[in-house]
């Protein structure tokens, strides 16, 4: 199982809970386990085409995920709001 | 008192106040996120807040308590084939029926929500229109900012969108037909005006008192039509410019309208430093400056298309508007005469009187 990371307001939606075990064999299929389990996440972290939000990024440890990108057991993914805004 | 809800790029505030000002802030919601749009139902009590979140998407939130929790409603998704996902929404209107709100959105949506704004559905007959990849967006993208209901008659809604004009609907929804006739776009050339449907509405409004009255502020050209949005006629004649975002009518006098000018497309500010309000009491015939007690000197302000609302009507009728300077103004007077009810707020994106 992958370990997901999430910070406020985030981690609020998944129940107040900062991290998670979620299974998944890439980060779209885990983060869709994190909107089955916590569905106030659905639509803040994927769009409703399934995509990362454009200004957030997913790491998986330390490299940069996309939906496609594969994890394994005991990978720590990190959502994190991009450098962006105003 | 009177209670505003003021949308910013930092979150919702909630003013209360009475006419002659200052305002005090009551609460703040979504501190940090940019709220473009929040209303109150006045059938329900019940308020609205359009949140779009540079991060997490756009989303509406209500509640019936304004210093209490809100919800986020359900539903305002595009479909999963879509190119792009939903971008923004822009208003919520009640509808003629109980329980039945719209919402606008980018890229030029609507949605419908059946049991108070809890959950919504896209409308598809409107997505579906043939025509949509030839649509473009304005600058701040293809926004449905403007739904205007038919007292009385739930079938009958006129939508504007920026930059694809004006669509008429007959029956609920089901089909759209466009009311373009009249505009003149002068962003295009003018071969291709009679044709396009390239059409930058900023606002539209509907006279309540003579439905089949609505007036328009259009991308250059402030507009009347009397035949329920088919067809429109310029009304900009004695104004200091026909450029402008906001609109508001007093809805007992189907021949009011006001506006505020702003330079032109390229100066978006308040012409001359100058911040002055535009009132018409003739259908567009003349119109009046109102401007006694707002800032004359080097002022200059920009109004975006949701910052200026109405409360009441007539001669007590309050006008209040806000700026992206953080300045929110009224009047109790029916703009006569002004005063400024809140300064140093974040960029102000709507005023509604809660």
């Amino acid at each position: 199982m992958a370990i997901v990371r999430l910070r406020a307001p985030l981690s609020e939606l998944a129940g107040g809970h900062r991290e998670l075990e979620l299974d998944g064999a890439t980060v779209g299929e885990v983060l869709r386990a994190l909107e089955r389990q916590h569905p106030d996440v659905k639509g803040w972290i994927l769009d409703e085409r399934g995509l990362i939000r454009e200004h957030i990024n997913v790491f998986v440890n330390r490299d940069y995920g996309r939906e496609d990108t594969a994890v394994g057991a005991q990978d720590r993914l990190h959502v994190l709001p991009a450098i962006s805004g105003g | 008192m009177t209670e505003l809800l003021v949308g910013t790029k930092k979150g919702l505030f909630v003013l209360k106040g009475k006419v002659g000002g200052p305002f005090e802030v009551t609460s703040r919601a979504f501190a940090g996120e940019p709220v473009e749009f929040a209303t109150r139902d006045p059938r329900t009590g019940r308020t609205y807040a359009c949140v779009t979140s540079a991060f997490y998407g756009p989303k509406v939130f209500y509640t019936d308590d304004l210093a209490g929790e809100w919800e986020q409603a359900d539903g305002l998704e595009l479909p999963e084939d879509a190119e792009k996902p939903l971008e923004r929404l822009w208003t919520v209107v009640p509808a003629e029926d109980d329980g039945h709100l719209y919402a606008g959105g980018a890229p030029g949506v609507l949605f419908e929500s059946r049991d108070g704004g809890a959950t919504w559905e896209l409308n598809k007959a409107f997505w579906e229109q043939p025509t949509r990849p030839e649509w473009s967006p304005g600058a701040g993208g293809m926004c449905m900012h403007s739904i205007a209901t038919w007292p009385g008659d739930p079938s009958r809604i006129a939508l504007a969108i920026s930059a694809v004009g004006v669509w008429l609907s007959d029956d609920a929804g089901e089909t759209w037909r466009h009311g373009n006739k009249g505009m003149y776009p002068r962003y295009i050339p003018e071969e291709a005006r009679e044709d396009t449907i390239t059409l930058c509405v900023h606002n539209m409004h509907r006279a309540p008192e003579q439905p089949e009255r609505l007036f328009m502020q259009f991308h250059g050209g402030v507009y009347r039509s009397d035949d329920a949005g088919e067809s429109w006629v310029s009304i900009a004649d004695g104004l200091p410019s026909d450029f402008g975002f906001p609109m508001v009518l007093d809805p007992d006098d189907p021949d009011s309208a006001y506006v505020i000018p702003l330079v032109a497309d390229l100066d978006r500010t308040t012409p001359e430093g100058r911040v002055r309000v535009y009132e018409t009491r003739d259908a567009g015939a003349s119109w009046i400056e109102r401007g006694d007690g707002l800032p004359s000197d080097n002022a200059y302000l920009t109004i975006l298309r949701q910052a200026f609302c109405g409360e009441g009507s007539g001669p007590k009728m309050g006008l209040y508007f806000g700026a992206t300077s953080g300045d929110v103004f009224g009047s109790g007077d029916a703009g006569k005469s002004w005063f400024t009810a809140a300064t140093k707020l974040p960029p102000v994106h709507s005023v509604r009187v809660a």
